[in-house]
């Protein structure tokens, strides 16, 4: 008998075929994917999902037989009352009587469930946004990157040369080879001058002469320091420790606002948390929502309750403001700020948003974007003609701040522009 | 056995008493358990290798229908989905093991288990269904045991190197298809080993040799029927000799489409070869479900007790295999909703037990049924004669005892479409015993399980038509949605249309005709 330790071997042998079978199954994978997302939380976004597609595209038929045409006999353990001539009423919906097919490829119209990795997951999200394949693997990959020292390499820029090391290296070769030493040399050249001094025998003098060139020759053709000598300071790129950062989410909730523009609100929202949780290693998310007063909510409450009243945006910001400067000071937190809405204000609060948005709330954050959700009739941005008040006024703000973006969305394709300038500049300034 | 005895005097100690386990004590252990199989129940077995792995990779190893390599297709990704899906809901617990039967058997066996388990899983995987593998007939006949690993290799390899050379789609496409007719791509029957050409010229010799003995020139002048009449210009007898030239009919359908069908490519061919080996491979397995497991979970049942008996285990070891094994062989009835058929294990296993006390202690019933074996007293020489030429069908036609009919209360129902109700036909007394035991019997033989579907016809000077029949038996015809699609994927591989007449056995009558055209 022999045992074999086999846990070593590479884990995920199947993977491949899972691969392959994602593939094939992508509508149904895809569809499913869009359902899931309608219910989940923002912060859930990126996590793997149970997704039960029907079973239609991958069925695996066989030849079998029909369990409803004639003569079967069947054999099944468990009589309790029956006695010899009994009728039993046939059992409907493939009942207890007949042996049920219990295997996975039965073929049935039982929907087919299983659960998607968080990277599968991703993926089929990001595809509906349309995001460019450079994007989202620049996307997938931000995580800060720190050099660490990792030994010595033979090579490497002039800069990061390590002299103690190449000197040694140097020093060690030199006497293995038996370099003379400059000293050496100058006390042969000595004893030359010496002899010829003191008149010494040609012998003696063609003697001195031959050690001495044979010296010089040697430290000639043994370099003090050779290639082989020369070595560099190592480095390796090793992942950052994240820091926390917190996602304030504004939005507005009057009625104005449609389900369908809150759906927008939502992927969008969804989308920069994916990007926060793959950058930090802590994210809070804090919920803001408004008419003509703020308050900090829960989820639940921030995408599902309706609410009625005016629309006063600086009382978000306000809101904003007071919750950072209590609880996430900007020394330990990377501030984020996603703001939603249709555009709609009160006339006179404009230029007082302004002022906060400039002053105070663009200080506070790494990023502050803004979306004005569209009904996505007429084919998103043609379709919101004219410039709602908010964006007015938020124009006067932009160009100032290189870290404010505003996107006008009208369907969910669009949502990714707006990550589209963060990443153009390569990246949040942290 | 005086070694036993003086070991037992000397206080034997238990193997192990914690649930952790080593390499050692594998080992060990299977060493004790060697000596019981080989000396005590007289089993005779493959080498075996013992590989652990973990959770993770046994769910890969399900996912490939158990088997180490597996050519890539999406089904196996599918089934792993699932597998995993239903083992993270914490609705199914993963196999203890899975055994291979290669020569040596692999048997792999999961970190995770405990001490207890790891035991019971090389007692029923190493040894039980290893003898098994060895020895039944079924195995014997149709599995390459010494050679199933490298052909997998090859298959794998070959496969990908198609998908490098012809795109993954199109190989996806062909074993799609292949994988429609898997059922039908078994040869059922051994065919006679072809003589080679030293072999047939004797042969022939043979015949021309007694031809010229036996001459006699009187026979010539007898009058023979004039064939030509019947059949003017001899198309009949033409088409009979195309069907015999190209093996009509044929059961073996992904056989003949491999050899015949005129529009696939070489390596479509070998893929086609590659699935028809691997179905042949689980072939026996088909059959031999139930001995197979009933088999393996006797003899654990049986070496866990002897190391009991001889203090190798402790009693909660002892305990904690008892609660596994029972669960393993515990039947529902069938009003229970666990209820999914008849346990192989269960059925199995109480059979071979059942066998084991008519041999022992007979009741006058038993000497009446089993004549031959009731207390002959060597019931593991009755086994081993079992598990070595039966098979699930026959094993149950011989074996099944009225007490175990009584045990399981089993009940013959018959379920007629034509009739609004079900009938009860026998049950557990006198006048049922037979009928049941005939009844389960045919439940098991695969030959009715399945449906059998032959190549009988194909049209090679028209329209290159294939034509399947499906023979019927007792009036079931085939699933009408799963036929036609496996005829699409029939038609795509023959490349020309196919026909499928449902055919009464009994009447030559044509029930029911399917088509299928390719696109």
């Amino acid at each position: 008998m022999n045992i074999v330790d086999r846990r070593p071997n590479p884990k995920g042998k199947s993977l491949s075929n899972r691969q392959r079978f994602l593939a094939r199954a992508r509508v149904e994978v895809k569809s499913a994917v869009q359902d899931a997302l309608r219910k989940r939380k923002v912060a859930d976004v990126a996590h793997g999902e149970k997704v039960a597609i029907p079973s239609r595209g991958i069925t695996e038929p066989v030849f079998h037989h029909s369990r409803r045409t004639g003569k079967n006999d069947i054999v099944v353990p468990g009589n309790k009352e029956y006695v010899r001539g009994d009728e039993i009423p046939r059992p409907q919906g493939g009942g207890d009587g007949g042996g049920r097919d219990g295997s996975p490829d039965g073929g049935g119209e039982d929907p087919f469930e299983f659960t998607l990795s968080k990277d599968e997951f991703l993926d089929l999200f990001f595809e509906d946004l349309e995001l460019p394949d450079l994007v989202k693997k620049s996307l997938r990959d931000t995580t800060a990157v720190d050099l660490q020292r990792a030994g010595y390499t033979v090579t490497g820029s002039p800069s990061n040369l390590s002299v103690p090391r190449t000197m040694r290296n140097s020093m060690a070769r030199r006497i293995a080879l038996h370099r003379p030493k400059l000293s050496d040399i100058e006390a042969l050249q000595a004893r030359f001058d010496e002899a010829k001094e003191r008149g010494a025998s040609e012998r003696e003098l063609a003697e001195l002469m031959a050690l001495l060139d044979r010296s010089t020759r040697r430290s000639k053709i043994i370099p003090y320091i050779d290639p082989i000598d020369v070595r560099y300071r190592r480095y390796e790129r090793v992942p950052k420790p994240n820091t926390e950062a917190v996602m304030f989410c504004l939005m507005d909730v009057s009625g104005s606002m449609t389900e369908a523009m809150k759906d927008l609100a939502k992927r969008f929202f969804m989308l920069l948390h994916v990007f926060l949780v793959r950058r930090y290693r802590h994210v809070d998310v804090v919920f803001i929502r408004h008419t003509s007063t703020a308050e900090e909510v829960d989820e639940e409450t921030f995408f599902y309750s309706r609410e009625t009243g005016g629309t006063v945006v600086s009382t978000a910001l306000d809101k904003m403001i007071e919750i950072a400067r209590a609880r996430y000071p900007t020394d330990r937190w990377n501030i984020y700020g996603a703001q939603a809405s249709d555009g709609d204000n009160y006339g006179a609060d404009s230029s007082r948003c302004v002022s906060l948005l400039g002053g105070e709330v663009l200080s506070l954050c790494q990023y502050y974007a803004y979306v004005e959700v569209g009904d996505g009739m007429g084919g998103g941005l043609s379709g919101l003609s004219r410039d709602s008040d908010l964006w007015r006024a938020y124009s006067e703000v932009a160009p100032a701040h290189q870290h404010f973006a505003m996107r006008r969305v009208g369907d969910p394709a669009q949502i990714f522009s707006v990550f589209h300038e963060l990443f153009a500049k390569g990246g949040v300034r942290a | 056995m005086p070694d036993t005895v003086t070991l037992e005097a000397a206080g034997t100690l238990p193997l192990f008493t914690e649930a952790n386990w080593d390499f050692g004590l594998l080992r060990r252990t299977y060493d004790e358990i060697e000596k019981i199989a080989l000396e005590e129940l007289g089993l005779d077995y493959y080498p075996v290798q013992i590989e652990v792995i973990t959770s993770e990779q046994m769910l890969d190893a399900y996912a490939a229908v158990g088997l180490p390599l597996m050519y890539r297709h999406w089904s196996f990704g599918k089934r792993f989905a699932y597998h995993e899906t239903l083992y993270r809901k914490g609705l199914q617990g993963l196999a203890y093991e899975i055994v291979i039967n290669s020569n040596p058997v692999i048997c792999y066996i999961m970190e995770e288990n405990s001490m207890t388990m790891q035991t019971l899983v090389m007692a029923h995987a190493a040894i039980g269904h290893n003898h098994f593998f060895k020895n039944n007939y079924l195995f014997r006949q149709w599995t390459d045991a010494d050679g199933i690993l490298d052909y997998l290799s090859f298959a794998r390899d070959y496969v990908a190197q198609c998908e490098e050379k012809y795109g993954l789609e199109a190989v996806e496409r062909v074993l799609d298809a292949a994988h429609a007719l898997q059922d039908q791509g078994v040869n059922r029957y051994a065919h006679r080993s072809r003589p080679n050409l030293g072999e047939e010229r004797r042969r022939a010799e043979e015949r021309r040799a007694y031809e010229e003995e036996t001459y006699n020139d009187l026979w010539r002048t007898v009058p023979t029927p004039e064939k030509a009449a019947a059949d003017p210009d001899g198309t009949e007898k033409q088409h009979q000799e195309i069907k015999r030239q190209l093996g009509l009919p044929e059961e073996n359908l992904l056989y003949f489409i491999e050899k015949r069908a005129p529009r696939l490519e070489d390596w479509q061919r070998e893929l086609c070869r590659i699935v028809r080996h691997v179905s042949q491979y689980f072939y026996p397995q088909k059959q031999l479900k139930l001995m197979n497991e009933g088999c393996a979970t006797f003899v654990h049942y049986e070496i866990m007790n002897r190391l009991h008996d001889r203090g190798l285990i402790t009693e909660g070891s002892m305990l904690e295999f008892l609660h596994s094994h029972s669960s393993v062989v515990f039947q529902p009835g069938f009003d229970d909703p666990r209820f999914n058929g008849l346990n192989p294990y269960a059925l199995g296993f109480e059979m071979m037990a059942d066998i084991q006390r008519i041999c022992d202690h007979p009741t006058p019933e038993d000497r009446e049924w089993f004549p031959d074996i009731a207390g002959c007293g060597d019931a593991y020489g009755v086994l081993r004669h079992a598990w070595a030429n039966y098979r699930d069908e026959s094993f149950i036609l011989q074996y099944l005892s009225p007490a175990m009919i009584r045990r399981f209360k089993l009940f013959h129902v018959t379920d007629d479409a034509a009739k609004p109700s079900l009938r009860v036909e026998a049950i557990h007394d006198d006048w049922g015993y037979r009928r049941i035991r005939t009844a389960l019997s045919k439940q098991y033989d695969l030959s009715r399980r399945e449906p059998d579907i032959q190549v009988v016809d194909v049209d090679l000077t028209g329209d290159r038509c294939l034509v399947l029949a499906h023979y019927v038996h007792d009036g079931v015809l085939l699933d009408d949605k799963t036929c036609r699609s496996v005829l699409r994927y029939t038609a795509q591989l023959w490349g020309y249309a196919v026909r499928l007449l449902e055919i009464e056995a009994a009447t030559d009558k044509v029930l029911k005709t399917y088509e299928a055209e390719t696109k």
